[in-house]
């Protein structure tokens, strides 16, 4: 009665075994649309759509930049402050942006989850993809600023640049791939993201500079707890690559970093690849009872 | 070396939750009320089934059929036991898609394809057999929040049906369509069932169920009660008794 050519050619497995995020990346075509379905539903019914990724960013660099920089006159103490505070903040919005629509990402597309079988990582890391996709824009917008204020960046900072970017988004992964798993069950913890996200920015050098967490707190205990922060590593690598480079040589003012800022910036990215090993564990055991629990 | 599903010992422990935030929950503690309790939804169950057997899964409401067909799409997983499979599955799980509202049709229908496997080429080469089929006609450009329950379900078993699988899961398809579609859905998984494929089909319409189906399986409060011929698994639940007002005039059946 069974028909043996009819009969695939594969073991019998258990089905909705994902694989976790490694077979996220095997499956492009689907994240791709999956991505592009955040990217509408985000600005589902808005008439200005992605252009109000420029105008929040846009906005709030305005309001800092004159009351911290200018009112506050912060401005006077760091050599070309308007790019300092954009690039940090570029990173800021783009860790935040990652950990808190990621958060959301699997509550928000409950629809799916509870019918469907597929690798359930798609829906933090297609959110990682598109704050990265928000953020492309406004490093366009930074790398404007910083040639027209003069800028010649040597090939180590590009290293730390990319550097930068990557412990914020490998960083990011971590927390929204945990955080959209635990709220799964329950719900608050997206508004314990959100409170936390505005605290992020007062965390790294983006309307001080590191100088003054240096003449603080130099060679203590608290310089290095400051330093642990994966999203200020990130920041200041960041910084090295667009902040640093534009300032003239023989300021009276020069930038500020971190002796080790490479070396430090590497054992980060390896802390922050084991946290994202350990954060896909827990979601791996909590994905289990996802869909009974959305 | 022929099984498709391979069912042993499964178990599905549901946990039926009172709270929702933590806020909730300290004040439950506070008056000492239970913070959850659980049941069984699938209770130790086990059977065996064979490439391109067609399976007619019965039970009463809550009995745990989708629950065991979500087991065996791997939705969700058991809490004990195993479910094996081979090969691609795809199917409607209680009625419906996984469809996102704000979605049109058509970026559904990719979407939808894309999750059980196709590729871009394999769906567009794919799609106007699916757009025929299910017929929405000039709504499938807009989004799938506005559409009626019936078309919802007809787009969901257009590109479920037409999806490459090895295993096609059917639960609840006719509940919702009209009696054009129920018909040709009917066709369809008859088809589906010559191809080759091994079918499990969900329903409470005794005639569909003997029509499409060799076997059945009848779930009685989670635990299997009875795995047979479909006549007897009809008898089994008292489905099959002529006195009642007949399930075709009901519309549950064609
Ligand atoms: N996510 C869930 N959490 C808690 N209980 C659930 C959940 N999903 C289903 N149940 C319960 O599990 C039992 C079995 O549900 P299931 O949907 O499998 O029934 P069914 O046999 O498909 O019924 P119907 O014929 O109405 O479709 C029901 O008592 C239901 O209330
Ligand atoms: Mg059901």
């Amino acid at each position: 009665m069974v028909d043996p050519s009819r009969v695939p050619d594969v073991p019998l497995t258990a089905p909705g075994d994902s694989g976790g995020l490694h077979n996220v990346f095997r499956q492009r075509y689907l994240l791709r649309l999956l991505v592009r379905k955040e990217l509408k539903a985000r600005y589902q019914g808005s008439v200005l759509g992605l252009l109000w990724s420029y105008v929040q960013p846009a906005v709030r660099f305005l309001a800092y930049f004159l009351v911290i920089g200018v009112v506050l006159g912060q401005q006077r103490g760091v050599e070309n402050f308007a790019i300092h505070i954009f690039s940090a903040m570029v990173m800021v919005h783009y860790f935040t942006e990652t950990f808190s629509s990621g958060t959301r990402s699997i509550v928000r597309n409950k629809n799916i989850l509870q019918k469907m079988s597929l690798p359930r990582e798609m829906f933090p890391v297609a959110s990682m993809l598109v704050s990265a996709y928000h953020t492309f824009p406004q490093i366009v917008i930074l790398l404007v600023g910083v040639v027209l204020t003069g800028w010649s960046p040597t090939p180590y900072d590009v290293a730390a640049g990319l550097l930068g970017f990557t412990i914020i988004a490998v960083f990011g992964m971590a927390l929204a791939l945990v955080f959209s798993a635990a709220n799964v069950f329950f719900r608050d913890f997206q508004n314990i993201v959100q409170t936390f996200s505005i605290f992020v920015m007062w965390s790294v050098p983006m309307i001080y500079s590191y100088e003054r967490i240096e003449n603080l707190a130099g060679g203590t205990v608290w310089e290095q707890v400051y330093l642990a922060n994966p999203i200020a590593n990130g920041v200041m690598l960041f910084q090295q690559l667009f902040w640093v480079p534009t300032v003239p040589e023989g300021s009276d003012l020069p930038p500020v970093m971190p002796d080790d800022l490479m070396t430090r910036g590497l054992v980060v990215l390896a802390v922050c690849l084991v946290l994202l090993a350990l954060a896909q564990v827990v979601f791996t055991r909590l994905e289990a009872k996802f869909a009974e629990r959305l | 070396m022929s099984e498709s599903i391979v069912v042993e010992n499964a178990s599905k422990r549901f946990t039926m939750q009172y709270t929702k935030t933590i806020k909730q929950m300290t004040i439950a503690a506070l008056r000492r009320q239970p913070l959850s309790d659980s049941f069984l939804a699938v209770d130790d169950v086990s059977f065996t089934v064979e490439q391109g057997e067609s399976i007619g899964l019965m039970g009463l409401n809550g009995s745990g059929k989708s629950t065991l067909l979500k087991l065996i799409s791997g939705v969700m997983r058991p809490d004990a036991g195993s479910v094996l499979t081979r090969g691609r599955i795809a199917g409607l799980i209680a009625a419906g898609a996984g469809f996102h509202p704000q979605l049109t049709g058509r970026e559904n229908l990719f979407l939808n394809a894309a999750i059980l496997g196709m590729s871009e080429a394999e769906t567009k080469r794919k799609y106007d057999q699916m757009v025929d089929f299910a017929d929405v006609g000039k709504f499938l450009g807009t989004p799938v929040g506005h559409y009626s329950s019936g078309m919802a379900a007809r787009l969901g078993f257009a590109v479920a049906a037409f999806a490459d699988s090895d295993i096609f899961l059917a639960d609840e398809v006719l509940a919702v369509g009209d009696r054009p579609f129920k018909r040709k859905c009917m066709r369809r998984m008859e088809e589906i069932k010559k191809e080759g494929r091994t079918l499990f089909y969900v329903s409470h319409a005794p005639g569909s169920v003997r029509k499409m189906c060799d076997r059945a399986l009848v779930l009685v409060n989670g635990r299997l009660g009875f795995d047979g011929p479909v006549e007897e698994g009809l008898r089994f639940l008292q489905y099959d008794d002529s006195e009642t007002d007949s399930d075709d005039d009901l519309g549950a059946d064609i």
